[in-house]
């Protein structure tokens, strides 16, 4: 049988463009077809501007990559037509057990909160994900959205201009060339349009290898993520074992620095060493193996003229904590609306560069997250060492030193503290709805909140009165009116009132609190709208 | 201040404060590492003061729940 990573979702296909007397002009171009080139395509396209993504290969992306998702992007998933294949084909977990040595030192569950529509992690295979995002891309299509998928095109020349961008590609057919007026870089770590265009990219290397393998067994270990610090089945390093579904289980073996990654990832070096671990008789097959050196780093900005870069291209995080995919979900959800507003003359241009400020913000919360996670996994000095087996003898003990063991500070949205576009908090409300706070989901009468945000400004009204429609500068705002007489959870009274007894939201087309009042009041929200969209500043 | 040592999570930004602690130590040698732990534990238990919550931090610190007096 053919894995679906073994065949061609996206085969090269002879077009027009490349018959074309000069380069035909296209509204988006995106380069790479991995996850978030993927994201920011559908979002484009659902949105009606036209886009082409251009990716060197034609298949699903390869290797052991992606398991865990988390809640916010299968929120963001929702708004782009296809969270739901993702929740029903991912495996949901909650717990997770801590080993040290060769001692279970303690359990814990993620008690997910109640009244959200999404569960707080499902882990999918990366190939499912970027499977279904192509499935959704042919949805599109058949409704006849503009959008383009076109394998092996390999992008090998980036010429930029102030109002658009020149791209020669190359397929088995031969090179030409086309235009974009924008361009989203999403070409992933060894981004290539980085190089092009000369820019920099600087951070860590952390000096460990690990080995990363899929394998497919029958067997009974339950739905939980298992981590180990120095296990007898590989001494001095970490382990962590999570399953996926269709009976597939990812094994992380921590290898060291001084190894030679050829001969580690043979067969026969990597089954003795996964035996040791499972069990002698637990019967497995070798999915995927890998070795991977892990880095965080960033570009300082994200924006160059009419290019934009997004996902690993632009940011790389160490796996731990699930922040690669999950946070370029973000970025694209971030910039897409904002692109649109600038494409059709509603916002200036400048309100791009918010993108680079809200994600470069962004990027340097998972940088932190996931590198205090990676030097408490791979201690880099003795004292180090010495403090991560502390907190860990004294975590089997002493509940205090749980919440200092870090395996993985699993991914959580950023919110936009400090942004240009917050207008400032007027309500003595619920923190995490404060301005730049990504909306909590809430559950409704009929259906959920994050359902009918999105795309567009609203105006969320919660017992209180404001218009049915404002329209500040070409930006539309549509209401939304919720009363605490339908609030039997009390989830909406928590989430977005707190100690007051109503409020007015304004919320941006990517479902985060631009600015927030207790009652509405005509010339406050069309500042708060016109600062939204990049049009005044504080 | 009861005369009971806290053994559930009480750090606030528990993850800021370990980087710093690590923070703290980075470029020392062991025997400056060691240095350093000693007066940082000094220090706390001047400011906890108290001799029945230390007495109970140095046993549960031992790991040896069976001769633990508190
Ligand atoms: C072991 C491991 C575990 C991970 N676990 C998680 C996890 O649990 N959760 C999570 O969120 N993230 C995880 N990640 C990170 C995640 O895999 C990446 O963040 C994600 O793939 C980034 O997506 P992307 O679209 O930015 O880039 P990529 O997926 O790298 O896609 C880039 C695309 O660009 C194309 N391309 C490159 N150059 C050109 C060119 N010149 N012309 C045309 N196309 C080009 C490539 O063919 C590729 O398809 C993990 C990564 C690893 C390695």
């Amino acid at each position: 049988m053919n894995k679906i990573f073994e065949v061609p979702l996206y085969p090269y296909e002879h077009s027009e463009d490349q018959d074309a007397p000069s380069p035909v002009r296209h509204q988006v171009a995106v380069i790479g077809a991995g996850p978030v080139g993927l994201a920011a395509a559908i979002d484009l396209a659902q949105q009606g501007i036209g886009v082409v993504v251009l990716d060197d290969n034609d298949k699903v992306s390869f290797g052991s990559r992606a398991i865990c998702f988390a809640k916010r992007p299968l929120e963001i998933l929702d708004r782009l037509g296809c969270g739901q294949p993702m929740v029903d084909k991912g495996v949901q977990w909650n717990v997770g057990k801590v080993f040290f040595d060769e001692r279970e030192v303690y359990e814990f569950n993620l008690l997910p909160e109640e009244g959200h529509r999404r569960p707080a992690f499902i882990n999918l295979q990366q190939y499912y994900f970027e499977q279904y995002l192509v499935d959704r891309v042919r949805e599109l299509q058949a409704e006849g959205k503009p959008i383009e998928i076109r394998g092996r095109n390999k992008v090998s020349a980036i010429g930029t201009h102030p109002d658009h961008v020149t791209l020669e590609i190359d397929t088995p057919e031969g090179s030409y060339n086309i235009e974009a007026d924008w361009l989203i870089a999403c070409d992933g770590a060894a981004s290539p349009t980085r190089s092009m265009l000369g820019l920099d990219f600087v951070g860590r290397v952390f000096e460990d290898n690990f080995l990363i393998a899929d394998v497919i067994m029958e067997a009974d270990f339950p739905t939980e993520r298992w981590f180990w610090f120095d296990p007898p089945f590989n001494r001095g390093q970490s382990a962590l074992l999570h399953k996926q579904p269709d009976g597939v289980w990812r094994i992380d073996l921590q290898l060291g620095w001084d190894i030679d990654k050829e001969i580690e990832k043979r067969p026969e070096n990597v089954i003795p060493r996964l035996k040791q671990m499972l069990g002698e008789d637990v019967e497995f097959e070798l999915e995927w193996v890998s070795i991977y050196t892990f880095q965080c780093r960033r570009m300082e900005h994200f924006r160059h003229g009419r290019v934009l870069f997004a996902g690993d291209a632009a940011h790389q995080v160490s796996p731990f904590g699930a922040r690669g995919a999950n946070s370029g979900l973000q970025d694209t959800d971030n910039l897409v609306w904002k692109l649109k507003m600038v494409m059709e003359g509603k916002a200036p241009e400048s309100l791009i560069d918010s993108y680079d400020v809200e994600r470069v913000h962004g990027a340097d919360e998972n940088i932190l997250n996931s590198t205090r996670s990676t030097d408490f996994i791979t201690p880099k000095s003795l004292t180090s060492r010495l403090f991560r087996d502390a907190v860990l003898d004294l975590s089997e003990h002493y509940e205090f030193a749980r919440p200092l063991v870090n395996s993985g500070r699993l991914s959580v949205p950023c919110t936009y503290d400090e942004s240009p576009l917050n207008s400032a908090d007027a309500l003595d409300g619920p923190e995490r709805t404060r301005p730049g706070s990504p909306c909590p989901d809430v559950p409704l009468k009929d259906g959920f909140l994050l359902d009918k945000l999105g795309d567009r400004f609203i105006l969320l009204t919660i017992d209180a009165e404001a218009p049915d429609h404002i329209e500040e500068d070409g930006v539309a705002v549509e209401r939304i009116a919720l009363t605490l007489k339908d609030d039997s959870t009390q989830a909406l009274r928590k989430r977005y009132l707190g100690e007051s007894d109503s409020a007015v939201y304004l919320i941006r087309p990517d479902q985060h609190v631009a600015a927030r009042r207790p009652r509405y009041d005509e010339s406050l929200f069309r500042a708060a709208i016109r600062r939204a969209t990049g049009k005044e500043a504080h | 201040m009861s005369d009971d040592l806290i053994l559930s999570p009480n750090i606030d930004g528990a993850d800021d404060f370990y980087a710093d602690l690590l923070a703290t130590h980075e470029g020392l040698s062991k025997e400056e590492s060691d240095a350093l732990n000693a007066r940082l534990i000094l220090i706390l238990a001047n400011h906890i003061g108290k001799r029945a919550i230390l007495t109970q931090a140095l046993a549960k610190a031992a790991l040896n729940p069976g001769e633990d007096p508190s």
